[in-house]
């Protein structure tokens, strides 16, 4: 036992945490345990052979630190990480991990918080999580976002060095959201595009799905290892289908029904909502498929279009409202790396592909839909 | 005189930094400074008008829900659209569930570690804690036992040594007063909350699809209303609203005010520290018979000037004489001098940073030394957020709010008085929570009716089609974000966004000095506040919460002549 030197007359326990002791300390019993591991286990997409090995690991693992930062941002990635609905995930994921520095939460300030940051970047140097949400001002020596009289520029560079990976959270981090959206008035700039010497992950949405958040963070410390990545650096488990192939009104599509009007009968009745500018079909997400808020519901689900917030640019694919011409269908197969980064400018010929792919007894009528919306668009214009 | 320097101010949304100093005891200068700045306005320009609630809802991811609000408002302002009944009670639904998650959000996490000493709780006699708790509430997490078991968990983490968010606090500072056992009871429901907040959220995942970010729509509400279809609002999301909404009110009742007013029974000096300013403001909100109907809002519209409760004092958005912006110690430049403040429409602002060059150790705050702008209204500062609008509520005669500030004042034993300070603040907060969860179920149950007579609309589609609109046309549209007053100002010109901007709360209540050189509501609330050590200012942590800060920034952008024109404004 040791003085603990954060919180004078507290003893530290010297021998490290695991997950299956601090479960039993927070009163859940070995049963609670096993769910939850095979609870996360199914989440990350691990066979039912795997889940010993999960719980194997989670009982051997100390919690990491973990260091979180907010450069130019909205605090949604935050809110929507504490919306994390598995009922052990706030009592338990939240305390695995040490979180050392959030802006967000953390009780110290100032000066105190500024020592709790440094004292973990010296003390875990290689080992540390470090969690970006915000994109990194690079123009005028980036003096559009300073914390503690530094610049998010100087302090991202620094806490990467001594960090194990990075996890870029939300559309800022990974692609630069809105604010790197036309015309970029402050150089707003993701993180890989700045550190390029340690692993990234990912995580982009605006927000992200509050469970995709955790299961990226629960991949990482079950496995010691980052999750598998497709060629945009996301976590292939959540995003490597695209919503328009998740979703449960896909049915509609494949049968030419489509909502017309906000409002109206077909939207009474859930059709499809291709022709309100659903960008369903050319986004990665797990929307579909996890849905929002423990599975409460998800945009089109709750009458309105998805609007591709995962999607690098997606600001600048609008207007919103405005039916995409055309987008890659090669089957639900297919993957964003296969489709490439050629999104927004594919062929006329991929939707023609997509609805001969799906149905052909529809192919008529979602060809004259298609070609119809693209002589109105042009007539738009 | 000691300079003392608190940034990151943590516990907040966004960037902030606060540099006072320090004599004798008190705190007699304070600078507040936004540090942080993205782009919006100019990012607007161009984009399609009913785009433009997605683009400001990302302003704020902590009081999501309310730019796209303001932002649907000012676009149906600018063309003339009126929304069904029903859309308008969505927009409230939504709105209240914001409110109860947000102030609980800010109370149990944001605020609380200002009050409750963690540590403290390790040292409570569980059996007492429980007695404690059971005397004030009904609340059934309250046995021994839960209270034992929590501080064993606690313990066990503190012995990690790995304390994580809890790292560094100022525990064992001599300004924490509560006892041990109320220190566990704030420990205990700062854990229930945050389980309890996921819950109260989900009105915003049925209503718009996801939280945060929900989704709003020009005209009405996405949601269509079907009650003999799986894919719309039917009997189940219906009852769905309910149950959140009950058990939302239950926990604000029986768990969020108890330990509000436990809390400030043990901080009634903090009544008289942190009043700040003398001018409040409130734009007013939750319509009831729809948002042209000002005289029907729940919170009425006005402004209270040198706390004078006898009169309220009308504010018109679309006066290009009230509202103006001011960028004297911002950094950007005005082309008319930076000493002339110019009303949103006409505003212009060019971002010029001449602070010091980083890294650096204070801000020259005789210069420009912000990136928030200063709004006023006719040259008055003003404070905004819940104790603004429970004071217009209050000096309007709104018999609800006149009910709940007698009784907790009663129950406190305090002066009307104790209401402009720190303490009144946190209070007022708690207090329109507790309302807006009883108008909640209003708005429900008017919801259901208008359904049961036969009324499913949800959307006016008369002027979605940009064909439809006038060559060019202006609106405003006004709302309460739960940390204040928040308006939107559009021009619309050839069916794209001419100009855009934002005026935000934490603009008005966290802006640098006037042209006059007159502090708003940060600063002033500082001067005079005590620190009893420089090293550890808990006391400025908790008057700066008191407001709820949120920094983000909403950034004024927009292009004229063809050269870009950038005003920032930070939330």
């Amino acid at each position: 036992m040791n003085e603990n030197p954060v919180m004078p007359g507290v003893t530290i326990n010297e021998n490290s945490v695991t997950y299956w002791e601090e479960m039993k300390r927070q009163g859940y019993s070995r049963r609670d345990f096993l769910k939850f591991a095979a609870w996360i286990s199914a989440f990350i997409g691990i066979e039912s052979s795997g889940v010993g090995k999960v719980v194997r690991a989670m009982e051997t693992k100390t919690r990491i630190p973990v260091v979180w930062f907010h450069f130019q941002e909205c605090t949604c990635c935050s809110e929507s990480f504490i919306r994390s609905s598995h009922p052990i995930v706030a009592d338990v994921v939240l305390d695995k991990i040490s979180l050392d520095y959030t802006e967000t939460l953390q009780a110290a300030a100032g000066k105190q918080a500024e020592e709790a940051l440094h004292s973990t970047m010296k003390k875990y140097k290689g080992e540390y999580l470090m969690m970006v949400e915000g994109s990194v001002p690079t123009d005028d020596g980036g003096v559009y976002c300073c914390i503690g009289g530094r610049t998010a520029l100087d302090i991202v560079k620094e806490a990467a060095e001594g960090a194990k990976a990075i996890v870029a959270w939300g559309s800022c981090a990974s692609n630069g959201c809105i604010q790197s959206s036309r015309p970029n008035p402050t150089g707003a700039t993701p993180i890989h595009k700045i550190i390029s010497v340690k692993p990234i992950i990912n995580v982009p949405g605006c927000p992200p799905i509050a469970e995709v958040m955790a299961g990226t963070i629960v991949h990482i410390l079950t496995f010691d290892r980052i999750p598998q990545l497709d060629g945009l650096g996301r976590p292939k488990a959540f995003y490597s289908r695209r919503v328009h192939d998740t979703c449960y009104r896909r049915p509609n599509y494949d049968a030419g029904l489509f909502v017309n009007s906000f409002d109206d009968e077909n939207a009474k009745r859930g059709y499809c909502l291709y022709k309100m500018g659903c960008r369903g079909p050319m986004t990665y997400n797990s929307c579909g498929v996890i849905r929002w808020n423990n599975g409460v519901s998800y945009p089109i689900q709750s009458g309105h279009g998805c609007i591709g917030c995962s999607e690098a640019h997606f600001w600048d694919n609008g207007p919103f409202y405005q039916r995409l011409a055309s987008f890659p269908g090669f089957g639900i197969e297919t993957t964003a790396d296969d489709i490439g980064l050629a999104l927004g400018a594919v062929t006329v010929a991929g939707i023609a592909a997509h609805a001969v792919s799906t149905n052909i007894k529809k192919r008529k009528l979602i060809n004259a839909e298609v070609e119809n919306g693209q002589s109105e668009e042009k007539g738009g214009e | 005189m000691a300079r003392v320097v608190v940034d990151p101010i943590t516990r907040i949304e966004g960037h902030l930094r606060i540099e006072v100093e320090i004599k004798d005891g008190k705190i007699i200068d304070a600078y507040s400074s936004g540090t942080m700045v993205r782009g919006f306005e100019l990012i607007l320009k161009g984009r399609d008008p009913r785009d433009a609630w997605a683009f400001t809802e990302r302003a704020c991811g902590v009081c999501t829900t309310v730019h796209a609000l303001a932002s649907v408002r000012t676009v149906e302002d600018a063309l003339g659209i009126a929304i069904p009944p029903n859309a308008e009670l969505v927009r409230n639904l939504m709105f209240c569930a914001q409110y109860m998650q947000d102030h609980v959000v800010h109370f149990y996490h944001l605020h609380a570690l200002d009050w409750v000493d963690v540590v403290s709780a390790l040292k409570a006699d569980p059996k007492k804690t429980s007695e404690i708790a059971q005397s004030i509430s009904n609340w059934p997490k309250s046995s021994p036992k839960y209270f034992s078991d929590l501080q064993k968990k606690l313990t066990a983490f503190v012995q990690s040594g790995q304390l994580g968010i809890f790292a560094n606090g100022y525990w064992g500072h001599a300004a924490y007063k509560l006892p041990a056992e109320v220190n566990l009871i704030g420990v205990a429901h700062y854990l229930e909350a945050l389980e309890w907040q996921k819950e109260m959220v989900k009105v915003h995942t049925i209503l718009g699809g996801k939280n945060p970010h929900p989704n709003y729509l020009v005209g009405g509400a996405p949601c269509a209303v079907n009650i003999d279809d799986a894919n719309a609002l039917n009997s189940e999301r219906l009852a769905m609203l309910s149950k959140l909404f009950e058990d939302g009110q239950e926990f604000i009742e029986k768990v969020y005010l108890p330990d509000l007013l436990a809390v400030a029974s043990f901080y009634k000096d903090w009544g008289g520290i942190g009043g700040g300013l003398t001018n409040y403001l409130s734009y007013g909100d939750l319509p009831a018979n729809g948002y042209a109907d000002i005289a029907k809002f729940k919170f009425p519209r006005g402004i209270i000037l040198n706390r004078n409760l006898a009169e309220v004092i009308p504010v018109d958005g679309h006066d290009v004489e009230q509202i103006k912006e001011f960028v004297t110690h911002s950094w950007y430049d005005y082309s008319v001098g930076d000493n002339t403040g110019l009303h949103p429409w006409s505003g212009e602002t060019k971002l010029n940073y001449t602070g010091p060059k980083p890294p650096y150790n204070h801000l020259d705050v005789k210069a420009k030394y912000s990136w928030l702008k200063t709004p006023r209204w006719k040259g008055n500062p003003m404070e905004v957020g819940p104790l603004a609008r429970l004071l217009v509520a209050f000096a309007s005669g709104n018999q609800e709010v006149k009910e709940v500030v007698t009784s907790t004042l009663k129950t406190l034993n305090v002066p009307v008085a104790a209401l402009f300070s720190t303490l009144g603040r946190t209070a007022a907060r708690g207090l329109e929570t507790k309302l807006i969860a009883t108008w909640a179920k209003e708005f429900l149950a008017q919801f259901i009716a208008n359904i049961k007579n036969g009324d499913t609309r949800m959307f006016n589609n008369e002027k979605w089609e940009p064909s439809t609109w006038p060559e060019e046309a202006k609106g405003v549209g006004m709302t309460e974000a739960p940390r204040g007053a928040l308006a939107h100002w559009i021009v619309i010109k050839n069916e794209k966004i001419d100009n855009y901007q934002l005026v935000v709360p934490s603009t008005w209540n966290a802006s640098p000095r006037d042209d006059k050189g007159n502090m708003s509501s940060y600063e002033s609330a500082l001067i005079g506040t005590p620190v009893k050590d420089p090293e550890k200012p808990l006391e400025i942590l908790r008057t700066i919460h008191s407001f709820d800060p949120c920094i983000a920034c909403a950034v004024h952008l927009y292009d004229e002549k063809g050269k870009y024109i950038h005003q920032i404004q930070t939330f």
